[in-house]
């Protein structure tokens, strides 16, 4: 594994399976008496979030607190960032105080590339989703959901097919996904308005359709992914009206998914617009298990770029035994 | 004022021969058989050293007066002559913008002042590069500054008939219109060239179309109203297509490509590296070979710098935050040797043409790009072509240290540059 964590890229298959297989190790800490484990003990973790995100800055907080590391808390809103403080300054500061590991958010992509790389500090840097870049442990808890339903929590992902339907140009959930599925073996295919799809995306592992209807009976994995209606005044679709229409899970397309097929969707949802309240609360939908997956899978992440080579052996086998 | 035998230097990579230079201009070349000897004259050897008539900018960003955090006249001619220009043409947007006549003789006084290349005035098209109102273009072409050059580089002359009423305006006094060719509407947020790896970084897309649709505009609107037209910093295939198609058309337009662009490609951006931000954005491969061969058929015309110094604060950050640009004045012969001359595409004379006789004739700076002969000003580049050299922050004398080539390998080295038969740069150092 790469010291930083900054795009799913970084993540070979077997990587990609460690981690997961750890999360599967994490996941039962969960559902342990006692939810938390020694192994960060004296190590600091920073959450540096210049965005707002409620949910993935808990699950990261969770995630490092169950592994009983400090944590810190550092939210650009009231703080010297928004003062005008730079992100070099910010991460000098950091290194000062002796951040083991930075967790960032941020709005521009490459942010976290830039921290990891520009010589301000020398934690691990593990981005939490970066612009319109990506968001790969969204995509590591994805992929950890993915596995559990349809490969009984073991092994890649080989043979499954996963539409990712909505907003590809400016998602980073997408790009994180298509590449580490791609890794896992999935086979993929995006669907939107061409609006909503990057320029030289035809480069991309994965295939396009413009037409929801002729790949829904054909997946595993749907996943909705959120529309901003600011959007709609950019002239990328012209009504929250027809995008649901076209491109919107609801009953009757839900209707014709694969026996055993599964909803997902990386929130926050927008109910109604890209997705129904029956497919957000339905049978199929694994929405909530993605959140609570999400501490596992960060908790591994958090466990394997921090603990090191030396301490990855000794600590595993305490955790397992445990 | 003192005279300098140069002895065995090439002219234009021509066989070796002595030249005299004297009184500021070019007094004598002769056989070195001849042993020419000239009394009271400082000798240098040139021992295979190429001579190129002093080179000339077409665009260059001085930053003065207002951002000389970044760049002064003088530290910016500074580099000018360390890469061997005699000549640069800066560029209108500073602050305050060079949109009249005061500004623009002020740039050109502390041009002469600082005395280390000649410096020409270019006057901004629209007042304040607002893209509104045009500015006093007759004023300024009228001033001690004699502006020829109008351009709001930085920003596209975008409103159609803005720009036709300048390029109409400017026939009265034989200018030309510098255009920066750039759709507003197409490029908002913009941080890099859109394609597959805008697609992969998640950084919004500059389309090429952009630069594109401007061009075949303005080149229409030229000939329309029968108007000269230059097109600054060509950055796409497309592009060099629609002047080829312009100029077999009988167009009269002329155009530049930057170093840059005849080297680097998207790709770089792979780092988020701000020092590789730069607009128009760094193209695909496609774009630079295309490039390199219509600056070999003469589509495109010059190759001008866009040197644009940005202080450490503007570059050390996210990609994002980062401002556009990078330096070019100090490294421009070398990356034009390495992409042009080193892959046989282009002769030391074609080099010549290119960097110095035609910039000079566009910009209508009489002085410069004069051919190498008896009686002509000696406005000379020696440069020694068979070294390589790593470029480092040392080397930078530009206030500003944004280069996009730190840490590259490149050839050639300027030796010494002569602006009216006085040494600007000797031994490769500047004399002052």
């Amino acid at each position: 594994m790469h010291r930083h964590l900054l795009s799913a890229a970084d993540l070979s298959l077997e990587d990609t399976l460690l981690i997961l297989d750890t999360a599967e190790e994490m996941s039962r800490v969960a559902d342990a008496p006692v939810r938390k484990l020694p192994t960060l003990r004296g190590r600091t973790v920073v959450n540096l979030f210049f965005e707002d995100s409620t949910r993935t800055r808990i699950s990261f907080e969770a995630a490092a607190k169950r592994l009983s590391a400090d944590v810190i808390n550092f939210s650009a809103k009231g703080s010297s960032v928004s003062k005008g403080e730079s992100l070099k300054d910010t991460a000098l500061t950091l290194e000062a105080m002796g951040a083991d590991a930075v967790v960032i958010r941020h709005s521009a992509s490459g942010a976290p590339h830039r921290l990891a790389h520009a010589g301000w500090l020398h934690g691990s840097v593990l981005n939490a989703g970066d612009g319109t870049h990506e968001h790969p442990t969204q995509a590591l808890l994805d992929a950890f959901t993915m596995r559990r339903h349809l490969r009984k929590g073991k092994g890649d992902l080989a043979g499954v097919q996963v539409a990712i339907v909505g907003d590809v140009l400016h998602s980073r959930v997408a790009r994180s996904n298509v590449i580490l599925l791609a890794t896992l073996g999935a086979s993929v295919t995006l669907v939107a308005p061409a609006t909503l799809l990057p320029v030289g995306v035809d480069k991309w592992p994965c295939s396009i359709s413009y037409d929801l209807d002729s790949v829904i009976g054909k997946v595993d994995v749907v996943m909705a992914l959120r529309v901003q209606l600011e959007r709609m005044s950019a002239a990328y679709f012209p009504s929250a009206r027809e995008y649901s229409r076209r491109f919107g899970l609801e009953s009757t397309r839900l209707a014709r998914l694969r026996e055993g097929a599964i909803v997902m969707h990386p929130g926050p949802m927008n109910r109604g617009l890209e997705i129904s309240a029956e497919a957000a609360d339905g049978l199929r939908s694994v929405i909530v298990e993605q959140v609570a997956n999400g501490v596992s899978v960060r908790m591994a992440v958090l466990y394997l770029l921090l603990g090191g080579a030396q301490l990855a052996d000794i600590e595993y086998k305490t955790l397992v035994e445990a | 004022m003192s005279s300098y035998l140069l002895r065995g230097v090439r002219l234009l990579g021509n066989d070796p021969v002595d030249l005299h230079l004297a009184n500021g201009v070019i007094a004598e070349i002769s056989e070195p058989s001849k042993k020419l000897r000239v009394t009271g004259a400082k000798t240098i050897e040139g021992d295979g050293l190429i001579a190129l008539p002093g080179l000339v900018d077409l665009h260059t960003h001085l930053r003065e007066p207002g951002r000389e955090d970044a760049e002064t006249i003088e530290t910016g001619t500074r580099a000018a002559a360390l890469g061997g220009y005699t000549a640069v043409h800066a560029m209108a947007n500073t602050d305050p913008v060079a949109d009249t006549a005061g500004v623009v003789e002020q740039v050109w006084r502390l041009g002469k002042e600082a005395g280390f290349c000649d410096v020409f005035p270019i006057g901004a098209v629209t007042v304040g590069l607002g893209g509104e109102r045009l500015a006093e273009l007759g004023a300024m072409a009228d001033s001690a500054a004699r502006v020829r050059i109008f351009s709001d580089d930085g920003k596209c002359v975008s409103d159609p008939i803005l720009m036709r009423r300048a390029l109409e305006y400017i026939k009265s006094f034989g200018g030309v219109i510098a255009q920066h060719a750039q759709e507003p509407r197409l490029t908002e947020g913009a941080q890099m060239n859109e394609g597959e790896v805008s697609a992969v970084l998640g950084l919004r897309g500059w389309p090429a179309v952009a630069e594109e649709a401007i061009i075949a505009r303005d080149v229409l609107l030229a000939e329309h109203v029968g108007s000269k037209l230059h097109i600054c910093h060509v950055s796409t295939a497309g592009s060099a297509e629609i002047l080829r198609w312009a100029k077999s058309r009988g167009i009269d337009v002329t155009a530049e490509v930057t170093p840059h662009h005849l080297l680097l490609t998207d790709e770089m951006a792979r780092s988020y590296n701000p020092l590789y931000k730069v607009n128009p954005p760094l193209r695909t491969l496609k774009d630079v070979q295309a490039l390199r061969a219509a600056l070999v058929d003469g589509v495109i015309d010059a190759v001008a710098t866009d040197h644009a110094p940005h202080p450490i604060e503007d570059k050390d950050c996210e990609w994002q935050a980062a401002a556009f640009g990078m330096l070019g004045l100090q490294n421009a012969l070398s990356v034009v040797q390495q992409t042009m001359v080193d892959t046989q595409l282009l002769t030391w004379a074609q080099v010549a043409m290119r960097m110095s006789t035609t910039p000079a004739r566009i910009g209508q700076i009489g002085n410069h790009g004069r051919p190498l002969s008896p009686g002509e000003p000696a406005n000379i580049t020696l440069y020694d072509p068979s070294v390589k050299q790593v470029v480092t922050e040392a080397h930078i004398v530009s206030k500003s240290r944004n280069t996009p080539y730190l840490g590259m390998t490149l050839p050639g080295a300027v030796i010494a540059t002569f602006l009216r038969g006085n040494p600007t740069v000797l031994a490769g150092k500047l004399t002052r």
